[in-house]
């Protein structure tokens, strides 16, 4: 098992994994760059309409080619039907959340529904007109890599890099589209054009895809790789890069896993291995992640306890808190029982009186700005200069001992 | 309308309406809340929970299958939140993460796991199988009156009309909350309403109603009674009780032609074969609302037209 991963990681399982291992990569890459604009545009859950509503293009494409005597297989003739369908369902989710009282999210559930809905109705006709070669066109919905041909990676290999380069052509006005309409639209530029630039891009990427993950799951590759992404970064050119590398990698080590043994569909693994580089990326990315947050949250319980504990002590008031104690301990400021030591005097003094200084500025209503900035935990030397202080120390009196 | 109709066609007709209108009812809510697509997410997600639960009973029995896949909607509803506020990402994108992670492992599972000696596949879960809801020991009309027949009527039947008996209870009874709080939460906030918790009722609702149906009929048709009835409703009025009533008119509507059309539809133009009742059911949905959309009186955003 481990061998065989390590081969199909390496490339060594034969022609036909190579191919598709590839390929997905490919189109992970582009999928997930597509996807960041759409995710910054907060339109993410458009490609799930855009995505399931290539199947009754597939579908009639099929029925043309068998009506012509063809087999029906021709993987670049379903793709393209795929693409009208896919291009007549966005532009009737447009229609719906332009022109009736409709919110975008209903469009989209209902684009959905009724062209997938309508999809199975062809696919049921497909069944019963006994063709018997039908078997393929299953693999639309959840993907089947098995017996993948040099031809159709070659078609998937080439509608990536049409994708990648439009996008690096069309980048900025569509990042500028992504963050801020209104203000692209005041800088003159034809935001509506480069929406459907964008969906249009979307579209691409979901009918490429189609064969390798299947329609009902391309749409987390356009989702997760940004999502993931973003966590890592606040630049948008960098969260377009490092969510075309994600999807990449998740779409080579999921094909490459799936080659590795029997019974792992291509598409779920991917989608599953997408998810794992997610998971991973909410727990320990460096700002925006769990653990992170975790960390600053303790670091702020921290500075309220010894803080509140250094008033105590210096108010000689017993410390119950056992948190507090703690900190205090730790920091040096007071023994294990809650006596005060030097150090802890000195501090529990300048913190009684920076209160005590607080306490007569923010009752100068001249200093209502620099009074609005207290919280309990800023030290005055950040608001006020040491002149200020002096001026506030001369109206409190001269140190007292604690 | 003979016997023939009542062994093969009442009951799933009947299974069909009670699925469309159960779900079409809190649809009109989650329409009005901006959380459409949640029909759409419970249904991808109740795959793993069925797949979890066969794999667990060994059998294909169906309240541990109901229970799996109310179980992997409740997963889905509290990773959503999670993921939302842990990593402060928009819904939407949250939602898309989840659902399809969730229906990706419910394919794996069901991939590896050896179900070939039953029915249970993708494709059936997509979009169910309707037409064979039948009731064989229903020979006539006159057996709607005898109670040995009526034993064996399909399982789905009874379950449906509960679900849907759960369904308007409970939008009977809360009525007036779910209108404040769907129409302006802070108001109802300000009224004392735990707002959070009808919300979380209205979702669990939803959820019952999309799991039992998802069992009779399949998830196609959740999602589209979920949404277009209610989307329709809405282009007809500007009063959530009118728009309740179209809903339930659009839904019935849908599910009695999209049948008929699916039974009957393709021997009227000389074909030999049924076509799939749960994506006709869904197509004329999708009709209705596109006749609606078009000539609706309320159809625009700017409101009603003079006079409503």
């Amino acid at each position: 098992m481990m061998s065989t991963l390590i081969d199909a990681l390496l490339l060594q399982m034969g022609y036909n994994a190579t191919l598709v291992a590839v390929g997905a990569a490919l189109l992970g890459a582009a999928s997930g760059i597509t996807g960041t604009f759409l995710f910054l545009r907060k339109r993410a859950l458009v490609s799930d309409a855009v995505s399931h509503a290539t199947l009754p293009g597939v579908c009639v494409a099929f029925l043309i080619l068998v009506g012509l005597g063809g087999d029906g297989r021709n993987l670049a003739a379903l793709l393209l039907g795929s693409a009208l369908s896919a291009g007549l369902g966005l532009w009737c989710m447009n229609w719906l959340t332009r022109n009736t009282r409709l919110a975008e999210d209903a469009a989209i559930g209902a684009v959905l529904s009724v062209f997938f809905g309508f999809g199975i109705v062809l696919l049921t006709v497909i069944q019963t007109l006994g063709v018997g070669r039908q078997a393929g066109l299953e693999g639309f919905l959840l993907g089947s890599t098995a017996g993948m041909l040099y031809a159709d990676a070659l078609v998937i290999a080439t509608g990536g890099a049409a994708v990648l380069i439009l996008i690096l052509l069309a980048r900025r006005p569509m990042t500028m589209v992504a963050f801020d309409p209104e203000y692209a639209a005041a800088r003159g530029l034809p935001v509506g054009r480069i929406d459907m630039l964008m969906m249009g891009l979307v579209m691409a990427v979901t009918v490429v895809g189609l064969k390798v993950v299947g329609l009902i799951l391309i749409v987390a590759l356009l989702i997760i790789p940004p999502v993931t992404a973003r966590f890592w970064t606040e630049r948008a050119d960098q969260v377009v890069i490092l969510s075309g590398v994600l999807g990449a990698v998740a779409a080579y080590l999921g094909a490459a896993l799936s080659a590795s043994a029997p019974n792992l569909p291509t598409g779920p693994i991917i989608v599953l291995m997408s998810f794992a580089l997610f998971a991973l990326s909410l727990l320990i990315a460096p700002n925006r992640g769990v653990l992170a947050a975790v960390r600053r949250h303790r670091r702020f319980q921290k500075r309220v306890h010894l803080r509140q504990g250094l008033l105590a002590l210096a108010q000689d008031q017993i410390i119950y808190e056992p948190l507090t104690l703690r900190l205090l301990a730790q920091s040096g400021f007071a023994r294990a029982d809650g006596v005060a030591t030097q150090s802890g005097r000195r501090r529990a003094a300048k913190a009684l009186r920076d209160e005590m200084r607080w306490d007569i500025l923010r009752r100068d209503q001249a200093q209502e700005a620099a009074a609005a900035l207290y919280d309990g935990l800023r030290e005055i030397e950040t608001v006020l200069t040491p002149d200020q202080i002096a001026a506030i120390d001369r109206k409190i009196g001269s140190p007292r001992e604690v | 309308m003979g016997s023939e109709f009542v062994t093969l066609s009442l009951t799933p007709l009947l299974i069909g309406i009670f699925a469309a209108v159960a779900c079409a009812l809190p649809g009109n809510f989650l329409l009005l809340r901006k959380q459409a697509l949640i029909g759409d997410a419970i249904s991808h997600v109740a795959l793993p929970g069925i797949v979890v639960a066969f794999l667990v009973t060994g059998a294909i029995s169906t309240w541990p299958m109901m229970l799996g896949a109310a179980g992997a909607a409740c997963v889905a509803v509290v990773m959503i939140e999670g993921i939302r506020r842990l990593g402060r990402i928009e819904p939407g994108a949250a939602m898309g993460v989840v659902f399809t992670t969730l229906f990706a492992a419910g394919v794996l599972l069901l991939e590896q796991s050896d179900t070939s000696s039953v029915h249970l596949d993708v494709e059936h879960a997509l979009y169910g199988n309707l037409e064979s809801l039948i009731w064989l020991d229903g020979t006539g009309w006159g057996s709607l009156a005898d109670p040995e027949a009526l034993a064996y009527l399909p399982v789905e039947l009874p379950r449906m009309a509960a679900t849907l008996v759960v369904v308007v209870g409970f939008i009977a009874l809360f009525w007036r909350p779910l209108t404040i709080a769907t129409f302006d939460e802070g108001f109802a906030r300000t009224l004392g309403m735990r707002t959070d918790l009808l919300g979380l009722a209205l979702v669990l609702i939803a959820a019952i109603s999309a799991v039992a149906a998802f069992d009779a009929v399949g998830s196609i048709i959740v999602i589209a009674m979920f949404i277009c009835p209610p989307a329709a409703a809405r282009m007809m009025t500007n009063r959530l009780d009118v728009q309740v009533g179209w809903s339930i008119v659009f839904a019935t509507l849908a599910a009695v032609v999209g049948y008929v059309l699916a039974g009957y539809g393709p021997l009227w133009i000389g074909m030999a074969d049924a076509v799939s009742a749960a994506g006709m059911i869904a197509t004329i949905s999708g009709l209705i609302l596109a006749i609606a959309a078009l000539f609706g009186p309320c159809r625009s955003r700017a409101g009603a037209p003079s006079g409503v």
